[in-house]
């Protein structure tokens, strides 16, 4: 694997920008992804300003995130995809020792224990690192295998999510658990699992809920459910935030009340404005057409994404890549779904707007791996 | 590896993915498109519904109080003022723990346990949530500053100034000013709960309560922009309030002054009213207390001494003490004796300084000894002979006696804008009969005719009475207020209240030059030779008229702890004394009493003398200015 040739075909004319594209293939950058990713994250700086109550230090302590982020997608797009792949399993297992270890001596705040610090390491989050290393797993697992898979197969890629999913749950951080069973399950859809199993897997899903319902479930589980769908119940509680933020969305109308200029996120009735809540912030002060213009350029980078994963040159890499694109698109649905009152309210920020750290870090560590696999490819490949 | 395993086929993988891969962009399409339906249907279709909502959240309609109206003296002396005082309250909803707050402000600023008590009180009474209740408020400069400092720990805390009615005079005029204090729920069910959506204080008594509905003016509203911690940020309309109006008192301060000086820490009462108005000029009743302290609550140490003060300072005497007149009201009975023909001036007796009724043993006893010899009616005003008005009252009768006394005004309420002032007891046939359920006895006519037995009269009644005497019999009624200043909009349209519409009818006597007669006999009480005020009608500049009175105490209200000293104190007789000057043309018409003072020529009637002075003599400008 020493030996790599780029099969990438320039396109005719424009002889000026051979040169710095071939810059960019060198460095093993995608310019579509990178250009959609400056331009989101340019975007997301200016909402930030906004829902942080015009808050300059927010503001830059996120753009260094960028610029660290950033860092972490090139580092992460110099790595062969084939390195990923043997390496897969040994991360997944160290994965999750550390999610056992985040339960046992893990550091939080609010009741969940998120974070592992270990000595000579900067803290991080486990499960933040599951978000690649379940892809990675389930991509390996199936990639040895005969696709489209058998259902032992399914079975152990099935296996292979539950025990990330339940430690996180454990911590307890629902939005992330989430996320990362739905990584795993895009490799398995990807794969090509037949139709009757998803329709079988469904089936048994959705007779299972009235039975639970029904038989097992207790009165305050049930209550809370009802509220988890329906938060309007308690308007002054937990019901709050949505309201809020649908009235914020709702205020903006067609163009929005204009930046800066939005009353629910400007005098702080919307909480969470510059985190999970920030889509509320934009709707509000830009309106449908703000958040129409928002949702293109993420169903961009979804197709730009999948066009990669489409391109790659083996299983692993078309599941991996295919994987990590929807998941990023799983973030924004839901996310933008409970802030408009379509889903329950699950900890899940809008990617590489709302103001955090980790999350930044792990999406673009995600868009390096694509890059990866986009500019390392052989002629075997092929 | 395995044996059974089928050959990986890279095409057909990748035809599957490709397929898979296309189809999940079909699915994300769809995905994205209903997002956008959702947003779509918020902001286009419900677009009017939750900009309802938004502008719910932030508009706020507040109500702007009022300024209260001022009072001033005729003379424009401010008796009452608005002063911007700083409190400290809490908003129960904003506060995530009330009693850990309280904790924290009690930690910070000093706080008694009744302050803490009383906040309680007012918070279960609130009228609305997210009102602030006061839990301290006179906050000092320096209770101000540190409560600031620690304001971002103290959510639902509030330090605000309010303007709060102050009196620059206290004592002096807090028997007729009264006060205002914080609304009660009694209070709030009488008032318009408009009107008062954002007043914290309401008259409570005296001329403030009397005048509540022209000093506290009209509510005015404005909408504001808040955040989400009820914040204001900006005033985005108002509909103005209009300020209560001015009130200007007949009082002159001056005046006043003079009258509680001259009482010289006694107990007692002191009311001048200017004849030719009836605007009262001064009207005292000692010992008296600091207004301003209830204003915002009177905390409870300060009010039990106030209550249970043998002095009994919250008394007001001028209006609501009740005494028998004695024998101030002599030269009425003699004009009605004069009227009705019963005497005629050269009506004489002997005195012997007893009286008896036929078929009766009492004695009826003059207040001198040995009697006052010969006199007539003229000499029995002049000296207060008793024994004259004992015979005068058994030939008057009772019902003559009742019907030329309510003339007067005695034992009925008379003032035009006070509403706490009391009856007194103008006793009769009817009376009796309904009170006593006994027959009238003529000896109880005797004790009429000098002021005593059942008859009761307040010092503003004896005021009142001396004015129509010094006006010969023309009527005006007593008031407080000169002049109520005009609002600053035309529509500001208030109905001025009134205890009492049209005037009484003025005393007519058959022969006018009777009045002569008795005035006559009243300036001898000050300037005659026997006259029992000479003393105080002495080396005047100018010539008086008055009537001095002794009433044989039954106590308006006994002490009740046995105190040997101030129970013979006590027990007293009470000093009156009623009279105007200049005898000419009448100025001021004052009656004084003098709680426990003894005789009415030694203890009233130089307090009298001292009104008179001052105001004929020193203050002679308002004369002019009218």
């Amino acid at each position: 694997m020493a030996h790599q040739e780029f099969v990438r075909q320039l396109e005719g004319g424009a002889h000026h920008f051979q040169s710095r594209r071939s810059l960019l293939f060198k460095l093993h950058i995608d310019p579509v992804l990178l250009v959609l990713l400056l331009i989101l994250s340019s975007v997301g700086l200016f909402v930030l300003y906004s829902g942080s109550g015009e808050s300059v230090a927010h503001v830059q302590k996120q753009a260094m995130r960028f610029v660290l982020a950033f860092v972490v997608m090139i580092v992460f797009a110099q790595l062969d995809p084939s390195v990923y792949r043997r390496w897969s399993p040994w991360l997944f297992a160290l994965g999750l020792i550390a999610l056992a270890a985040v339960l046992v001596v893990g550091t939080g705040a609010k009741g969940a224990q998120r974070w592992l610090q270990l000595p000579g390491l900067p803290r991080f989050q486990p499960s933040e690192f599951m978000k690649l290393a379940v892809p990675m797993m389930a991509a390996w697992y199936l990639s040895e295998r005969y696709l489209p898979p058998r259902f032992k197969h399914v079975l152990g890629v099935l296996v292979l999510i539950f025990m990330p999913v339940v430690l996180v749950i454990k911590q307890p951080d629902l939005g992330t658990s989430l996320l990362i069973a739905a990584s795993g399950i895009f490799v398995l859809l990807l794969a090509g699992i037949s139709g009757k199993l998803v329709a079988g897997f469904i089936a048994v899903v959705g007779a299972a809920v009235p039975v639970m319902w029904m038989f097992v479930m207790r009165d305050y589980q049930k209550q809370r459910v009802l509220t988890l769908f329906n938060p309007e119940q308690d308007p002054l509680g937990s019901g709050w935030n949505i309201i809020q933020s649908k009235t914020a969305i709702g205020s903006g109308g067609m163009t929005g009340k204009g930046w800066l200029d939005g009353t629910q996120s400007q005098l702080d009735f919307l909480p969470e404005s510059h985190t999970d809540f920030i889509i509320a912030v934009l709707a509000e002060e830009f309106g449908f057409i703000g958040v129409a213009l928002l949702v293109l350029l993420y169903v961009l980078i979804v197709a730009r994404g999948l066009y990669i994963a489409i391109k790659a040159p083996n299983s692993y890499g078309r599941m991996l890549a295919g994987s990590l694109t929807l998941t990023f698109f799983v973030y924004v649905f839901v996310n933008i779904g409970m802030v408009s009152g379509l889903l329950p309210v699950v900890g899940v920020p809008l990617p590489l707007v709302s103001y955090g750290g980790t999350s930044i870090v792990t999406l673009m560590a995600a868009f390096g791996v694509l890059m990866s696999i986009h500019t390392h490819k052989k002629m075997l490949g092929k | 590896m395995n044996a059974g395993r089928m050959l990986k086929d890279p095409i057909r993988e990748k035809q599957i993915f490709t397929f898979r891969a296309v189809l999940a962009m079909f699915f994300i399409l769809i995905m994205a498109a209903g997002l956008l339906t959702r947003i779509y249907y918020l902001q286009a279709v419900d677009f009017e519904h939750y900009t309802t909502l938004s502008d719910k959240n932030r508009m706020q309609l507040q109500s702007v109080v009022p300024t209260r109206g001022l009072i001033y003296d005729r003379n424009g002396v401010l008796l009452a003022d608005n002063q911007p005082v700083f409190s400290v309250s809490i908003v129960k909803e904003r506060s995530p723990d009330l009693e850990q707050t309280i904790a924290q402000i009690g930690s910070i600023i000093e706080l008694t346990d009744e302050q803490v008590k009383r906040f309680r009180k007012r918070l279960s009474n609130r009228r609305k949530p997210y009102e602030a209740v006061p839990l301290k408020s006179k906050l000092s400069e320096e209770e101000i500053a540190r409560l600031s400092v620690k304001r971002h720990i103290l959510p639902g805390v509030e330090v605000e100034a309010e303007l709060v009615r102050h009196y620059p005079l206290g004592e002096s005029m807090a028997h007729m000013l009264g006060y205002v204090g914080r609304i009660n729920i009694k209070e709030l069910k009488r008032v318009d709960p408009v009107n008062y959506s954002g007043t914290n204080y309401i008259g409570k008594l005296g001329v403030e309560k009397f005048y509540e509905d022209v000093l506290h003016g009209k509510v005015g509203h404005q909408t504001v922009e808040t955040n989400a911690r009820g914040r204001v940020l900006r005033v985005l309309g108002q509909e103005p309030s209009i300020p209560g109006r001015d009130i200007k008192l007949n009082i002159d301060v001056r005046l006043q002054q003079v009258a509680i000086d001259a009482m010289a820490g006694r107990r007692g009462a002191v009311v001048a009213i200017e004849p030719s108005t009836g605007g009262i000029l001064a009207l005292v009743s000692t010992p008296s207390f600091d207004p301003n302290l209830f204003v915002t609550g009177i905390d409870h140490k300060s009010y039990s001494a106030l209550r249970d003060s043998l002095d009994i300072p919250l008394f007001n005497r001028a209006l609501k003490g009740q005494y028998p007149p004695g024998s101030t009201i002599k030269p009425i009975v003699g004009l009605a004796g004069l009227d009705t023909g019963v005497i005629n001036r050269q009506t004489k007796m002997r005195d012997p300084g007893w009286y008896q009724l036929k078929n009766d043993e009492r004695f009826y006893r003059d207040w001198k000894k040995y009697g006052h010899g010969v006199v007539d009616l003229f000499d029995s005003i002049t000296q207060s002979c008793d024994t004259f008005f004992y015979d005068l009252a058994f030939k008057l009768g009772v019902d003559q006696m009742e019907s030329y006394l309510d003339r007067f005004g005695l034992g009925s309420r008379t003032a035009v804008d006070i509403s706490e002032d009391r009856k007194g007891l103008l006793p009769g046939r009817a009376w009796k009969r309904g009170a006593k359920g006994l027959a009238w006895y003529p000896g109880d006519s005797l004790n009429m005719g000098i002021g005593q037995g059942f008859m009761l009269a307040t010092p503003l009644q004896l005021a009142t009475a001396t004015a129509v005497l010094a006006n010969r019999g023309k009527w005006y009624r007593p008031r407080l207020a000169q002049e109520i200043y005009q609002g600053v909009s035309a529509d500001d349209i208030i109905e001025v209240p009134t205890m009492h519409d049209g005037t009484p009818d003025d005393v007519v006597i058959k022969n006018p030059d009777d009045w002569n007669y008795i005035l006559g006999a009243m300036k001898a009480v000050m300037h005659g030779k026997k006259g029992t005020a000479r003393g105080s009608g002495r080396r005047a500049a100018y010539k008086m008229a008055g009537k001095t009175g002794t009433a044989q105490v039954v106590g308006i209200k006994q002490g009740e702890e046995y105190d040997a000293e101030a129970l013979a104190e006590r027990h007293r007789d009470h000093a009156l004394f009623v009279g105007f000057a200049p005898y000419d043309s009448p100025k001021i018409a004052v009656a004084v009493i003098v709680e426990n003072g003894g005789g009415g020529s030694t203890a009233a009637a130089p307090v009298a003398r001292k009104v008179f002075d001052a105001w004929v003599l020193d203050f002679p400008e308002p004369e002019e200015a009218r």
